[in-house]
């Protein structure tokens, strides 16, 4: 437990660092918020009040100690562009994310763990085969590249899927809100209708934030699970006469798992970043397309507010892998 | 003296890229209830293959390719997968040498003993963790039920290795393997091994093949010794003969290189040569001959192998 808490206080510098990043980032970007604002054809005379409104004719260090006391009061500021305050925009926007995020990851997991087992256990076989070929091209393939794909084979061609945009068809309409996650909310109210509609939208972009994540968990697990059925214990089983499915799932699989997992922590943190693209693409309303949308039009409050976020997910994630660790291995609970 | 693993005419071949290594050759020995017989030789003249192959735990690229290997009159060398998998940990264990790599190091002891018995004694999930609790006191763990509990990593070397014990002779089988089992532990702890397995070998009249480089070790622990070089076995009787008048000459060269009994073979330098390369195609009849000082014209006969007193056997054209 301490060594837990240990690790959350060593994450504060690094959040202490990105707050002072993002602030110098949006205010060293290209592209003046002010006269964004006031529109092409405002006078110099506006440009100057929507400044001082602001606070942007402020020195630096004096916007940056505002900005700071703000933060503590969970306030990061307005959004310029939607005239909400940033918080309330991300909230409203982080179960989209997440929800697209998660079901990409666990996709990629489903298939990608147990291919990799199976390609270690039955090395040269047929699975080991398509083990290779996905590692190979998952690492080939950028992932607005598959979305693009994806979207072109089973939408414009084939029109197995809906249309993509966004997290319903145009004819749903949102679940009651519980968690955020369309999948679980229209569930709890046994809203199949919404279900169905919410998980035709996100098939294809889970898909191919699965396909993007899959490489690494696969490649990860083949060659962890290979470490350890050569290790000295394993013989030990076999010596044993442990029957083998003993021997793959608690023998080796377990101590296979421990590197999985830190790679897992490691994907995610690639799928948040990959989400940016893949919720351009598919028009879904996630924080990082309110991020694309914020940057184009030089409104630095989300900027701020997403990166921030990030930040704070980075250290929540890494905690968690760290929290996993220690339920798996013994030996991470002692140090 | 009951037989409880007969082995004939064993042999084993690796397939490599690099050619096939004729890792054994017509290895035979005998080992009788209650029995402790040492397997000594250089690193490399096949002890730890002996034990593999006949456990059928050689990688994919091992092979019997021929002899046979009965254990309690079951043959071993013709065994089906799962067969062998049901006869190794319940009639035929074995233990290793570093202890620690051998344990599995993210579950506890406890359990890794529950696994062996309730895979073969059909025990409940709660007889059991008693019954691994039972192996632990046996095997002089103190505090059994709380350390059953622990994990490798909180065990010394020497307790990992009583755990291993725990491990194999938990199922009472007839056959003990011991590979090196007291290598990189101190001597005090060596002993205390040592004492462990003779005694549990003594109350349950297991068979145990001692394979060790330390020929101390196989003086003071085995009634009988065979000496291995390069994939055969060149001398054996019982080990009060073997090293009063040891017969062949690499034996000879062994006992000779270890002035006081009490050396380690893997520390030898006096013994000039080196093992021949077992992926030669033209292998002499008798392996030693490139480095034997009493080589003969003779020696290009194939080898036979001849008692040469009672209970006394070597593989030699022109023994000492
Ligand atoms: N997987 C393998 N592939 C090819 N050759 C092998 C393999 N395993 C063992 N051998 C060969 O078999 C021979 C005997 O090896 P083994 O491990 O039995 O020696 P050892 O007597 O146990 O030595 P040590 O005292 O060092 O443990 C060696 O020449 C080795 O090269
Ligand atoms: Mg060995």
């Amino acid at each position: 437990m301490r060594g837990v808490l240990w690790r959350l206080a060593g994450s504060l510098p690094a959040l202490a660092a990105v707050v002072v990043v993002t602030f110098i980032l949006t205010r060293v970007l290209p592209g003046d918020t002010a006269t964004y604002f006031a529109g092409p054809t405002a006078s110099a005379e506006s440009i100057a009040q929507i400044r001082t409104a602001l606070g942007l004719d402020r020195p630096l260090p004096e916007q940056f100690w505002s900005y700071v006391v703000a933060l503590f009061h969970g306030d990061l500021g307005m959004s310029l562009t939607t005239g909400q305050p940033v918080l309330v925009d991300i909230l409203a926007r982080l179960p989209a994310s997440a929800e697209l995020t998660l079901c990409g990851l666990v996709l990629a997991m489903a298939v990608a763990i147990p291919l990799g087992i199976i390609a270690a256990v039955r090395q040269g076989s047929l699975a080991d085969h398509a083990c290779r070929v996905i590692v190979t091209a998952g690492v080939s393939l950028p992932v607005f590249f598959t979305g693009l794909l994806l979207v072109y084979v089973f939408y414009f061609l084939l029109g197995w899927s809906p249309a993509p945009l966004g997290r319903l068809d145009a004819f749903a309409s949102a679940p009651p809100t519980v968690t955020g996650f369309y999948l679980i909310d229209a569930a709890l109210i046994g809203d199949w209708e919404t279900w169905r509609s919410a998980f035709a939208q996100l098939v294809l972009p889970a898909v191919t934030l699965g396909l993007f994540a899959l490489a690494p968990i696969a490649r990860i697990t083949r060659a962890s699970m290979l470490a350890v059925l050569g290790a000295e214990f394993i013989r030990t089983a076999r010596a044993a006469g442990l029957a083998s499915r003993t021997i793959i799932l608690t023998y080796a699989l377990r101590n296979a798992l421990l590197p999985v997992v830190t790679t897992l922590g490691m994907v995610f943190s690639f799928l948040l970043g990959a989400n940016v693209l893949v919720e351009k693409v598919f028009a879904w309303p996630g924080i990082g397309s309110y991020a694309v949308e914020a940057l184009i039009a030089s409104d630095g409050a989300p900027v701020q507010g997403f990166v921030l976020t990030m930040a704070i997910l980075y250290v929540a994630l890494n905690l968690t892998i760290d929290l996993i660790n220690r339920a798996l291995d013994p030996r991470a609970r002692q140090a | 003296m009951t037989t409880v693993l007969d082995v004939t005419d064993f042999s084993v071949e690796f397939r490599t890229r690099s050619g096939t290594v004729k890792a054994l050759d017509r290895v035979a020995f005998r080992i009788g209830r209650g029995e402790t017989m040492a397997l000594v030789g250089e690193s490399g003249s096949g002890k730890s293959v002996t034990a593999y192959a006949l456990l059928g735990l050689l990688d994919a690229a091992g092979r019997i390719t021929g002899g046979r290997a009965s254990l309690e009159g079951v043959e071993l060398t013709t065994a089906s997968p799962a067969a062998l998998a049901a006869i190794r940990g319940r009639r035929a264990a074995m233990i290793f040498q570093n202890p620690r790599a051998a344990l599995n190091p993210i579950r506890p002891i406890g359990q890794q003993i529950a696994d062996v018995v309730r895979r073969h004694a059909g025990l409940s999930r709660r007889d059991a963790t008693s019954r691994a609790v039972e192996m632990l006191r046996e095997v002089g763990i103190p505090d059994p039920v709380r350390r059953a509990g622990a994990y490798p990593f909180e065990l010394s070397g020497g307790m990992c290795q009583r755990v291993m014990i725990a491990i194999a002779v938990a199922t009472r089988p007839a056959l003990l393997i011991a590979d090196e089992p007291t290598t990189g532990l101190d001597v005090t702890t060596q002993a205390v091994v040592m004492d462990i397995m003779a005694k549990l070998a003594g109350e349950t009249g297991m068979a145990t093949l001692l394979i060790t480089h330390d020929l101390a070790l196989a003086a003071e622990r085995s009634g009988r010794i065979a000496v291995m070089h390069a994939g055969h076995i060149v001398e054996e009787a019982a080990t009060r003969a073997l090293l009063a008048a040891p017969r062949h000459p690499y034996t000879r060269r062994l006992l000779a290189a270890t002035p006081t009994a009490a050396g380690d073979l893997a520390e030898l330098r006096s013994i000039p040569g080196n093992l021949p390369d077992l992926r030669r195609a033209d292998l002499p009849p008798c392996r030693f001959a490139a480095r034997c000082p009493q080589h003969l014209e003779a020696c290009e006969a194939p080898m036979v192998w001849r008692d040469i007193a009672p209970a006394h056997r070597i593989a030699c054209w022109n023994p000492a």
